[in-house]
């Protein structure tokens, strides 16, 4: 479709015309190459040096798939019973419901004092350190932590959930908070309203939506959380139920069971977020 | 709306007082269902930072724990990272095949999305204990356990990533005549490229803090450490130990946002 | 030459997006489509290239039916069909010659296509299209960091490399400021002439249909209302076409 005349006139003399670059070497391109190399040299590295203990692996598979069998197609209550697992199964998701609870409350309060557009920058700053400290630590230790205090119990496993939800929270809100326009806040302030009622009449109403959004999918991770403390902490509920089937007294059916009702949880609490999140979002 | 200005925030006023009065309900329910007090519980967060403050602290003499927890640390940052690569390598060919725009048809791409989000439901103690009994106690079961849960999340991540970023070029490369494969390969996977890593980044942290609980569960790598100080009352190794996670966690995410602030 | 007859859409039952529409283009000449939002205009053009399948008719480009054509050979008519669409549809993370050069692969094996391997004279032709349409300068820029009308013109120049003989534009400036789209509309005029093309808009802007297009066809309701010269557009015509007076936008 080049004009052939065009064509002769722009072709050099020399006998090979300069190579026609399509990129130039740029720094994210660059960074992506280095860090997607790594990360596959360093699991090349780790596959092959993983310790499989003297398993064989193709019969530990075999065994596996056994046990799946049992769990997904042969699921029964066991030696609990029903009504057993489901109360199990209510303590669990209250337990889940009561920290996410803790966690917006004091989440919310902590993300308007370290939002950047809010407030003074140390006191800011010192929250978001705090906040990351707190949550890098994995919720299963807040857990085991509190319950040294507090003994084994409910206490600790609230105390535990709740810390980690608090910080994760805290994140999420003042996301969405920093993420508001200024002159909605402007506008309020320059009638002299004061800094809690710029909050809750400005801020609030702007990011309830995205607040909701967060709330949820916090009230999901809690609801996995509060099984593995319920396991590894002995915290109770159907964690510790699902702990004791498969790890202490081996019944795969029982555990496919447990693990049949949880999915039905998730899956009824991914629905109702659904839900709730169109309510607010069509408001 | 029609109704008056007057009636329209009385109602809100109603709705706000109705929530507010449900979310306590629930706490106060919630709390008496499980036995939880809400006073000890708020005097007892002092009291355990006090605590930690005594025995949590680690002494001079901790330090000789160290080169034992820094080794069963980066053991398990490698086994978070190795189980989210191999995770994402089996995700990104799941998620073209299921998503909306790539996928094949409506069959696979609903076979697909339900088959992710069993995976990613099932929790990781149920994974961690059937993998424990086959494979016992070696780094191999925690390697499992964190890929099944990592697959689950991808999935449904990537094929988010890819119907969000990818259908319009799709389509523009779908109008030259180009192939289904040159269309991936030219189009989608450039496209999406940054997010799919910024993914993958964030699966890493969320792995190395699964993998305390899974260790635990599994009695490998960190978690297993942590146990082992913890039911032995040596609190000064234990609290080496949440240091170091710290520590290890924060640079992780400093790392990963960096690598996104660049790539993104 | 372009022949479209009979062609018919319905996206549910009883209720038809296209009727019975039909038109012919010549080469060399500028199409405007115009008509309500809703009217019919994307889904006329989608079904050109077979993005959308249409239910029934004929869509015949030099005598050749598109509709019946199995997948290899759909391949072939769709290098000829460039496309040009309101929001670029470029790979906004890589360079304007890439995002060009992505014209040519229907005309690659797939292997060749797959790892971007493409021949000296494919990106000589690359570099002197983009010299035509103003961009040999960001040739090694990243798209995401163009302006919309500089966008716009690397999706011209990406269809151009497939050698077409038909572009089709959706709605090609309605994203742009008035003085890229001034530009985009000229640009598109000069081309069709140059390459003796047949290019096909949507368009919302009557008075650019008006100004720029050779031949107006109007569509409302999944109805061919008109198909005549630009010249012969009047007010009557398109009061029928929008259901009310519009007449001002034309001055």
């Amino acid at each position: 479709m080049i004009n052939s005349e065009e064509n002769i006139i722009q072709k050099p003399k020399t006998p090979r015309s300069p190579q026609i670059k399509l990129h130039e070497q740029s720094l994210s391109r660059t960074m992506i190459f280095i860090v997607f190399g790594s990360l596959i040299l360093i699991t090349g590295y780790t596959l092959t040096h993983l310790d499989t203990a003297g398993v064989h692996v193709d019969e530990a598979f075999k065994g596996l798939a056994i046990t799946l069998n049992q769990m997904f197609l042969q699921p029964n209550a066991g030696s609990d019973g029903v009504p057993l697992l489901l109360q199990a199964l209510a303590s669990t998701v209250m337990l889940s419901i009561l920290t996410t609870i803790i966690g917006a409350v004091f989440g919310f309060l902590f993300a308007v004092l370290a939002s950047k557009n809010l407030t003074n920058a140390y006191l800011g700053a010192g929250i978001r350190v705090a906040m990351a400290i707190v949550r890098a630590i994995p919720t299963i230790i807040w857990a085991l932590i509190f319950s040294i205090v507090c003994g084994l119990g409910t206490t600790a496993a609230v105390l535990g959930l709740s810390f980690h939800s608090i910080a994760y929270l805290t994140k999420a809100y003042s996301e969405s908070i920093e993420g508001i326009d200024k002159s909605t806040i402007e506008s309020l302030k320059v009638t002299g309203a004061k800094f809690w009622v710029v909050v809750f009449q400005a801020i609030w109403p702007t990011i309830v939506a995205s607040l909701v959004s967060w709330t949820f999918i916090r009230l999901e991770i809690n609801f996995a959380n509060a099984i593995a403390v319920g396991a590894a902490a002995g915290a109770g509920g159907i964690g510790y139920q699902l702990f004791v089937a498969s790890g202490m007294s081996f019944d795969f059916h029982e555990t496919g069971f447990i693990v049949y009702l949880v999915i039905l949880v998730t899956f009824a609490l991914e629905f109702i977020a659904v839900k709730i999140r169109q309510i607010y979002l069509n408001r | 709306m029609m109704q008056s200005p007057k009636k329209y925030l009385a109602h809100k006023g109603w709705h706000q007082t109705a929530v507010i009065a449900l979310i306590g309900g629930i706490y106060v329910f919630g709390s008496w269902a499980l036995n939880f007090n809400s006073v000890d519980g708020f005097i007892a967060v002092p009291k355990a930072f006090a605590w930690l403050g005594i025995y949590f602290r680690p002494t001079a003499h901790s330090m000789e724990y160290l080169p034992k927890i820094w080794q069963k640390l980066i053991q398990t940052v490698l086994l978070a990272i190795s189980s989210t690569v191999v995770a994402a390598i089996v995700s990104i060919f799941v998620a073209l095949l299921g998503s909306k725009v790539t996928g094949i048809n409506s069959f696979v791409q609903t076979i697909v999305r339900g088959v992710a989000s069993f995976f990613r439901n099932i929790p990781l103690v149920a994974w961690s204990m059937i993998l424990l009994f086959s494979f016992k106690q070696s780094d191999f079961t925690g390697f499992l356990a964190l890929l099944l849960m990592s697959i689950g999340y991808l999935i449904r991540a990537f094929m988010e990533i890819i119907e969000d970023e990818a259908s319009e070029t799709m389509l523009a490369l779908k109008a030259t005549g180009a192939s289904y494969f040159q269309v991936i390969f030219q189009a989608v996977l450039p496209q999406i490229l940054p997010s799919i890593l910024s993914w993958i980044l964030y699966m890493i942290e969320n792995n190395v803090r699964d993998a305390t609980l899974v260790g635990i569960l599994t009695g490998t790598g960190i978690g297993f450490i942590f146990d082992i100080y913890y039911k032995s009352f040596r609190f000064d190794a234990a609290g080496m130990t949440v240091l170091a996670i710290i520590i290890v966690v924060i640079a992780l995410e400093t790392i990963s946002n960096q690598i996104r602030r660049v790539i993104l | 030459m372009l022949e479209v007859k009979n062609l018919q859409k319905s996206y549910e039952k009883d209720r038809p997006a296209l009727t019975d529409i039909s038109f012919d283009i010549k080469p060399g000449t500028f199409v405007a489509i115009i008509g309500p939002s809703g009217a019919g205009k994307t889904t006329i053009l989608r079904s050109l290239n077979q993005l959308i399948k249409d239910d029934d008719g004929q869509i015949l480009l030099d005598g050749n039916d598109i509709r019946t054509a199995n997948k290899t050979q759909l391949r072939k008519y769709r290098r000829q069909i460039g496309m040009v669409f309101q929001n670029y549809n470029l790979v906004e993370r890589l360079t304007v010659i890439e995002n060009v050069l992505h014209g040519r692969l229907g005309y690659k094996s797939t292997l060749a296509g797959v790892f971007g391997r493409y021949t000296q004279e494919e990106k000589e032709e690359a570099m002197s299209l983009l010299k035509k349409v103003g961009l040999e300068k960001f040739a090694l820029k990243r798209c995401s960091e163009l302006s919309g009308g500089q966008k716009q013109r690397v999706g011209i120049a990406r269809s151009l490399i497939q050698h077409p003989k038909v572009i089709l534009c959706d709605e090609p400036i309605a994203s742009l400021d008035p003085a890229s789209a001034q530009n985009v509309m000229e640009l598109l005029k000069d081309l069709t002439e140059e390459y003796n093309l047949i290019c096909i808009a949507n368009l919302h802007q009557i008075n650019m249909a008006k100004k720029y297009a050779d031949q107006i066809i109007g569509i409302r309701k999944g109805r061919l209302v008109f198909d005549e010269s630009a010249d012969l557009l009047s007010e009557d015509i398109l009061r029928t076409l929008y259901d009310q007076d519009i007449t001002k936008e034309l001055e």
